[in-house]
């Protein structure tokens, strides 16, 4: 295969991952909380954007905003019922908590869409430039991952629950003590994190099959992007991402693709300690 | 551990090793799983119960444990010599491991041991020519009746479930137990106050490895069959710790009690709800968080008999 395949490849991989990872990598970077329902949040994502097209016929670029509203208003009683109760305790409480929930939420997911694999066939074509062939439809789910990884950036720095949000971030009490309303913001948050996890699901099954066997991959990938990129940051997810996609790219052409995710894995442990921040984390949400 | 607790523990260890007497193959079985992820959850306290890390890494030294004893088995290596082989090996694997990943904290460290258990599980998958790869491996099985088999597989199990069960013991009595206590408090003011922090450390992640190893390979032999899904079941990566947690982290009684409880409502919600089983370990999770923070050891029975008594007393 050609070079530039490779790398164009790996891009717009990238750019999926990034989208992936950046609701995650908030949620961890604002609340201290490994979200262990965000691979689960992403397959549900995929399964309704499915199934409102295969019974309803309805595109998936509708889907997009509804199914990532109804995966806020998830997140957001999620976050409100069980995690705000939690959020102050050690690391191995909120993991598991939010393990517990993933387990009952993959469970349903399971019983009621079964494991089989299934995929929005758009049938778009595919265009050629340069000698690199790309399909249509990965081409748009490139462009809508990184339009909504830049709407969020935009949000966080310029909107009024964004700058609370960050508030939230750098000191707890201090901005409890401005008077913004730190639970609210909290779920808010684990909101946002949810409804760019469910945007995510809609735009991979779009370009791959989806089945509920996955959650567990897309968590590892978050996991990997948010150690690679650094954590708390949308520039972080997005160098994170396009870091992880040429890299099982590339590592995928010389090694084969069933490794890619050792790959990712082994490189994220060896980046965990030698550099733990990251490459461009930094404290503080922006 | 009061003498009470002791007594009880004992009533207990008694209480399984007997159930061939008077029990079918079924309960028998189930006595088997609970001394082993007993000695899992002992292990496991080392390092998440004394010093507070979150490690998620017991099962990559459950299944590195089976594969290096099956393998070794395979090879014509006698059953005990491959178990001995499997701890050695996983006990020198943990300890070069923690003494890298050890220097991450909290959430880093929790990511880099579910790392540690992907890594291990993709390396033997992949490894196809001396893992078998996805097919699994077949281990020799001993040519006794199966009732042979049952009990002799229960004897060990409880055997090694003594084991790290004296060793919790000893810890908690010697200096290493308070050391660790310590760590989990402040760490930096124990490393202040001259506790080698980093040694205290990798002795006990070390130790919460090495049974695993041992536990793993004895299970490999027992069931004569292994493959990676099974070996690094990403359930178990959390089970063990919520048994420990259920029972009381810290104590040398709590994972005991806790591994029990687990193993026996794990079988019941088998039976009754199949489909629901990954839903209703959830759940158990969920309630635990939220009613039970420090385990049933903390539980104030006392005060569960008096409402219940006062409940009573209103009735008639």
């Amino acid at each position: 295969m050609d070079f530039g395949q490779i790398i164009v490849n790996g891009l717009v991989l990238g750019a999926l991952y990034a989208c992936l990872a950046v609701g995650f990598s908030l949620v961890w970077g604002v609340l201290n909380v490994i979200n262990m329902l965000h691979g689960s949040f992403i397959v549900l994502g995929g399964y309704l954007a499915f199934f409102a097209w295969q019974s309803f016929g309805v595109h998936p670029l509708i889907m997009l905003p509804i199914v990532a509203l109804l995966l806020f208003g998830i997140g957001y009683l999620v976050q409100f019922l069980f995690i705000n109760k939690v959020v102050t305790a050690p690391v191995l409480t909120t993991l598991t908590l939010t393990f517990g929930l993933d387990m009952i939420l993959y469970n349903i997911m399971t019983v009621y869409f079964s494991a089989t694999p299934r995929r929005v066939t758009l049938d778009l074509g595919g265009i050629s430039f340069l000698g690199v062939d790309m399909p249509i439809d990965r081409l748009l789910g490139m462009a809508l991952a990184l339009i909504l990884t830049g709407v969020l950036f935009y949000v966080m720095r310029a909107s009024r629950i964004g700058r609370a949000i960050v508030a939230v971030r750098m000191d707890r009490a201090a901005a409890a003590l401005m008077g913004i309303r730190v639970n609210h913001v909290y779920a808010i948050t684990f909101g946002i994190g949810a409804l760019m996890a469910g945007a995510a699901g809609v735009i991979f099954a779009m370009v791959f099959p989806v089945t509920t066997n996955l959650t567990g991959m897309y968590l590892g990938k978050a996991f990997v992007v948010c150690v690679i990129g650094g954590l708390g940051s949308v520039p972080g997810a997005l160098v994170g991402g396009l870091a992880l996609g040429l890299i099982e790219s590339i590592s995928g052409h010389f090694f084969g693709p069933q490794h890619s995710l050792t790959i990712g894995f082994l490189l994220m442990l060896i980046l965990l300690v030698v550099k733990p921040t990251g490459l461009v984390g930094k404290k503080g949400y922006e | 551990m009061s003498r009470l607790g002791l007594g009880l523990f004992v009533l207990w260890v008694l209480l399984l090793a007997t159930t061939p007497l008077h029990a079918d193959n079924y309960i028998v079985r189930t006595a088997i799983m609970i001394a082993m992820y007993s000695s899992l959850a002992l292990s496991w306290n080392f390092i998440g119960g004394y010093t507070g890390y979150p490690s998620f890494a017991t099962v990559a030294f459950f299944g590195v444990g089976c594969y290096v004893g099956g393998i070794a088995q395979r090879n014509g290596v006698p059953m005990f010599l491959a178990w001995t082989l499997a701890t050695i090996v996983v006990a020198a694997f943990a300890a070069a491991l923690g003494a890298i990943i050890l220097r991450l904290k909290g959430h880093y460290f929790a990511i880099g041991s579910i790392a540690v258990v992907e890594v291990c599980r993709l390396v033997i998958s992949s490894w196809r020519s001396v893992t078998g790869g996805g097919d699994g491996l077949n281990i020799p099985l001993l040519r006794w009746s199966p009732d042979e088999v049952a009990i002799f597989y229960l004897m060990v199990m409880i055997g090694i479930m003594l084991i790290t069960f004296a060793l919790n013991v000893f810890v908690d009595r010697h200096r290493l137990g308070f050391g660790l206590h310590c760590i989990r408090q402040n760490e930096d003011a124990a490393n202040m106050v001259g506790i080698n922090t980093t040694l205290y450390k990798v002795v006990a992640f070390t130790l919460s490895a090495m049974f695993c190893g041992t536990t793993g390979a004895v299970y490999a032999s027992w069931v004569g069959y292994i493959d990676p899904t099974d070996a690094f079941s990403i359930l178990m990566t959390v089970k063990v710790p919520v048994m420990v947690l259920l029972g009381g982290p810290g104590t040398v009684l709590g994972p005991v009690l806790g591994a029990g409880t687990f193993v026996i409502l794990e079988e019941i919600f088998w039976a009754n709800f199949l489909d629901w089983n990954r839903a209703v370990l959830g759940g158990i999770i969920v309630f635990l968080i939220f009613f039970l923070p420090g385990g049933l050891l903390k539980v104030s029975y006392r005060k569960v008999v008096n409402r219940l008594r006062g409940a009573e007393g209103v009735r008639s």
